[in-house]
């Protein structure tokens, strides 16, 4: 027999399988078909597209973990998911060189700044997004007719602008989101348009079926939070169905509203990542209904057509607090006082004592 | 299959885990004994709280079943002879925790029959309350689950909590460890026994035996041997880790909660495992003592797996030798995978507490040989596992700050009992329950 060798540790002596880069390259999986579809829709410049903004994330990631001398942390595929979402929260023909720029902006101001993975308060993908919102507003509200009889052999033409020059504007190729023609022009898409993606927006926003599927397998996995695109999915439609049912001619219908813009994308791929969500059950709840009904808010009341970006924006921000207002009551733990019992304290505080105050002066006496 | 079955039957605690159960080895497996070992190692501290006092000399000689040291106090038992044989000494010997501890040691009379000759039969009907209590104490008997806590004590209640309640712990939610489930097919008997004798101790009404459903047969086999209006009864609970934690147990058949802090007999409940009532059971008529018990030997380590009657004192070295070990074994747990703890040394004995010895090699500690740990990416999974509903996420990341007061203070670390769920599912291989036993320790030696 050979000689015994003890190993001392603590238990648990099993563990589940599935890791972190288990988690992230399945969400990866789970975007791939969206991007081959957007590519089919959209030809050649949504390839670019999505390439640049990945190779970008990847080697901003690369290049501070070697300046701050971190560990590699590009095995775990976070850097490849942000790239990928960024391009497809973008126009099919956005410029390369202004996609690159938000790529960056997003992965060192939106996730290396804070500390890596982990540790962003913000979705990366949509910090890059919003400055791509406030730096290029022309090119990021340019959208492409999908469908070109020559986007396998050409690119557009803004997309393969110098950089920092502005890209020309051409008619000819660009039409109106669903979204956007709702709001400009009063008009409304075909629900199975919206469906099967046969519209105009942004890359990966397109279909909506396609999108809810890739979801789904997530949620089939357990890899995500199920609860989460049921909260934003949900909160959006009980907010859309409240203005339909108080002037269905004016409001859109919760089921356009559901299936229109980034709604899908962002309820199942941006609201849901994880680092910058609440973890407590109730707190998955309180932050998806909020980022549905600020969706819907922006998207009725503001100057922009689509507002979810803002609402993950804005709802990664509330995250801690509702984190800090949810926490989960222990067994055994009394839970909270309930209203009623507060109201009954309170009650009691506001009664008139039947003693009086003792007369000023007296107590000296 | 098991599995499907499983959400059919209600009963059970919210969240938890679904390790392996890896229970197929030994489940079949009939209760053995194996060759009693030539030296055995009696720890004066075998259970919580005080070491018991010898009451044996060097080179005296004893027989099998006789006691050899009485209970210092009221949280102390006794202790018996494992064998017939010569007391070589009372010295230090090395024990499980690590430090060593006093401990009598025998050398076994090779030539005997090592049958028990010690103990005179009574009649247990006559006893009363205190009387059985009494008794208990004297049989040694502590918590065969593995606490180890001395059983005389949990029937003893504080005057002014009614018990209305024995629950009885056959649930066995550990992975490879099958010795309550034989138990509750071959000793049937015994354990009815047991519980009834209990009961009365308690003066509680009635009894519920919650039995994951993994064995229905254990269930049959119980159910076969009870009236349908005896005050005992049995109820199949989910299959699910943690489902033996007691407190557990209780809110699943129950749906009672222990309050933070306190003990099940608060609520009117008091909660034992299946080996030590039939421990009771079989001991009490007999006037003897606890002098061995049931342990499961398995793992992919282990050449002959199975249930084993093993005298307690019994070194794990020569109760693994009898077994066969693979050589490249190099995790020795005592208890199970997921709360036992690993041995430094093969010359610690089997003491009451040990309901297990799981042998692992290296490989099949980790789904993936050195797992890397990654920062926390909050997925809260560990939220949906912990039986007790804390935020281990955030305790987490409290731990790696050593904010421990502040764990305790906002997030409720001493309600953790250290059941590992956490680390188990955490997709960043982050330890968590380890932070969390050293950061209650170091609040322990704060507070003193």
């Amino acid at each position: 027999m050979k000689p015994l060798r003890i190993e001392l540790k603590t238990s648990p002596h099993l563990k589940q399988a599935g890791s972190v880069e288990h988690i992230m390259r399945n969400v990866v999986y789970a975007l791939l078909p969206i991007c081959a579809f957007s590519i089919y829709h959209f030809g050649l410049s949504a390839l670019l597209l999505i390439l640049t903004t990945t190779l970008t994330c990847v080697a901003t990631e690369h290049l501070f973990n070697r300046l701050g001398r971190r560990e590699n942390s590009l095995s775990d595929y976070s850097a490849i998911i942000t790239g990928i979402l960024l391009a497809l929260t973008l126009p099919p023909a956005f410029p390369l060189w202004m996609a690159a720029v938000s790529a960056f902006i997003g992965m060192s101001l939106g996730k290396v700044l804070f500390g890596g993975m982990g540790f962003n308060a913000f979705n990366p993908a949509l910090v890059g997004r919003a400055f791509a919102q406030a730096a290029f507003p022309g090119a990021i509200s340019t959208w492409t007719v999908p469908g070109h009889p020559d986007r396998f052999t050409e690119v557009l033409p803004s997309t393969l602008t110098m950089p920092f020059t502005t890209p020309p504007s051409v008619d000819a190729y660009t039409g109106a989101t669903p979204l956007a023609q709702w709001k400009f022009e009063g008009m409304f898409t075909e629900t199975t348009d919206l469906l099967l993606g046969l519209t105009t927006g942004s890359v990966g926003e397109t279909s909506a079926l396609l999108i809810f599927l890739c979801g789904m397998y997530l949620v089939v996995r357990r890899l995500i939070n199920w609860r989460l695109p049921a909260a934003v999915l949900g909160g959006a439609f009980l907010t859309a169905g409240v203005f339909y049912l108080l002037d269905p001619a004016y409001y859109p219908s919760p089921w356009f509203v559901l299936l229109s813009g980034g709604l899908m994308l962002g309820a199942f791929f941006m609201a849901s990542d994880m680092v910058a969500s609440p973890v407590t059950p109730w707190g998955v709840w309180i932050y998806g209904l909020l980022i549905g009904f600020l969706t819907v808010i922006i998207r009725l009341f503001g100057g922009l057509p689509e507002g979810i970006m803002y609402a993950i924006l804005l709802g990664n921000a509330a995250s801690p607090l509702i984190d800090h207002l949810t926490q989960p009551r222990p067994y055994g733990k009394r839970p909270p006082p309930r209203l009623r019992d507060a109201l009954s304290a309170l009650r009691q505080r506001l009664k008139p004592k039947d003693r009086r105050p003792a007369a000023p002066g007296k107590e000296g006496a | 299959m098991t599995r499907l079955f499983s959400f059919l039957s209600s009963l059970t605690f919210p969240h938890g885990v679904h390790p392996p159960e890896f229970k197929e080895a030994t489940r079949d497996q009939a209760i053995r004994r194996l060759p009693f070992a030539p030296r055995m190692i009696i720890p004066l501290q075998q259970h919580f709280g005080e070491p018991a006092i010898p009451l044996v000399r060097p080179q005296q000689e004893v027989v099998r079943g006789q006691p050899i040291a009485v209970a210092n106090g009221d949280l102390s038992v006794a202790m018996h002879a494992p064998v017939t044989g010569t007391v070589e000494g009372i010295q230090l010997m090395p024990t499980a925790r690590g430090p060593k501890s006093e401990a009598i040691v025998i050398r076994t009379l090779a030539a005997d029959s090592q049958v028990v000759r010690w103990g005179t039969p009574r009649d247990v009907n006559s006893l009363s309350s205190a009387g059985i209590i009494q008794a208990v104490q004297a049989a040694g008997l502590v918590g065969l689950g593995g606490a180890a806590f001395p059983t005389h004590k949990k029937l003893e209640v504080p005057a002014g909590h009614p018990i209305d309640t024995l629950v009885v712990n056959g649930c066995e939610c550990e992975p490879y460890l099958t010795a309550d489930h034989r138990i509750m097919l071959e000793h049937t008997a015994t354990l009815l026994l047991g519980i009834r004798l209990a009961m009365r101790a308690l003066k509680a009404q009635r009894a519920v035996i919650g039995v994951e459903d993994n064995k229905l047969d254990a269930v049959a086999a119980l159910r076969a041997c009870l009236s349908p209006h005896d005050p005992i009864s049995v109820q199949t609970v989910r299959t699910k880790y943690p489902q033996g934690s007691e407190k557990l147990l209780i809110k699943a058949l129950l749906k009672r909660e222990v309050p933070s802090g306190g003990y099940p007999y608060q609520i009117g409940v008091v909660v034992n495992n299946v080996s030590t009532l039939s421990q009771m059971g079989e001991l009490l008529p007999n006037g003897q003592g606890i002098i061995e018990r049931v342990v499961t030997v398995a793992g992919p380590g282990v050449k002959k797996p199975g249930n084993y009657r093993v005298p307690i004192g019994t070194p794990l070295r020569y109760l693994l030798e009898q077994v066969g070990y693979a050589g490249d074994a190099s995790h020795i747990i005592l208890g199970g995978p997921m709360m036992g703890n690993t041995v430094a040394s093969l010359d610690v004995p089997v003491t009451k507490g040990v309901s297990g010895v799981i042998v692992l090699p290296e490989l099949a500690t980790q789904s993936k040989p050195a797992g890397k740990t990654h920062p926390c990416i909050r997925c809260g999974r560990c939220l949906e596992a912990c039986p007790v509903n804390l935020n281990p996420c955030e305790l987490g990341r409290l731990a790696v700050k050593r904010e421990y007061a502040m764990m305790q203070a906002r997030f409720h670390l001493h309600d953790c009992f250290e059941c590992g769920c956490c680390s188990y599912v955490c997709p960043s291989n982050i330890p968590l329950v380890q932070y969390f036993r050293i950061a209650k320790s170091v609040n322990r030696e704060r507070l003193l």
